[in-house]
């Protein structure tokens, strides 16, 4: 797989940058030909995930890029915190389960969104989400 | 930016418009149950046709708004979700369910008038 040498980086802090994310990730997703729904969800993924980096761990850092594999355009999504990381990430893809203000639906509603999701995370170290959506064109 | 609120006889109309912030969603919660009591209103239409994304923090402050005015004692519609903002809501795992929705501003006043007994 190949991704795109500059990324673009948004540092989310507050709530302001999620709405950023979200709009850079829309444009992203239109620049390689998503369709506008398709779009849309990869916007409405990337604020769930912004917003639990903001509610657990305060600060963080998502980079989107544009990635290929044979023939295949995408945009991949990467958020990444130094919070105080998921003790059981199983849990926390189960649909209402939520350790913060949210209504639990974050992790597991991201997934459903995005083709390919995936979360790593330590305890005291932080969490790094994964999460592709292919060029269906 | 605040979401402006207008008041028309017995009803009140937030249009959002542009994105919002968590903030300004919650400020537009706050707003408009103080003026329902304020203004003595029986009807508020929220109107979201300019969000391009509604994620599950901007659609509990809509549940929020209409349940909370409910008890102020006036009903909620929020109106004008887009078909591409609707197909994101159901997959992301909201449907709205316990709240009153309308596909325009248009729908949203004769479902008002219906409710209230006015017009």
């Amino acid at each position: 797989m190949t991704t795109s040498a500059d990324p673009v980086r948004i540092v989310i802090v507050d709530d302001a940058d999620i709405v950023s994310a979200r709009q850079q990730g829309r444009e992203t997703a239109e620049k390689l030909g998503l369709s506008a729904t398709e779009s849309t969800l990869v916007a409405t993924a990337i604020s769930e995930i912004a917003r639990n980096i903001m509610s657990h761990a305060g600060e963080g850092e998502i980079a989107i890029h544009m990635v290929a594999v044979e023939g295949a355009r995408g945009i991949e999504v990467v958020a990444r915190d130094d919070g105080p990381g998921i003790a059981d990430i199983e849990r926390a893809m189960q649909d209402g389960y939520s350790t913060g203000p949210g209504l639990g639906l974050g992790l597991p509603g991201a997934r459903r969104l995005m083709d390919e999701f995936d979360v790593t995370s330590e305890v005291g170290v932080g969490t790094t989400v994964v999460m592709r959506k292919w060029c269906s064109k | 930016m605040a979401v402006p609120i207008l008041k028309q006889g017995e009803y009140l109309i937030a249009s959002i418009q542009s994105a919002m912030t968590d903030g300004e969603a919650l400020r537009l919660r706050d707003d408009l149950v103080r003026q329902v009591g304020r203004f003595r209103s029986r009807g508020i239409i929220v109107d979201v046709t300019a969000l391009d994304v509604l994620d599950s923090f901007a659609a509990r402050s809509l549940s929020t708004i209409a349940h909370m005015t409910r008890l102020r004692g006036a009903a909620t519609v929020i109106v004008g979700v887009q078909p591409e903002v609707a197909f994101a809501m159901v997959q992301l795992g909201l449907a709205f369910e316990d709240i009153h929705t309308a596909l325009d501003l248009e729908e949203g006043l004769q479902f008002l008038d219906s409710r209230t007994g006015s017009g």
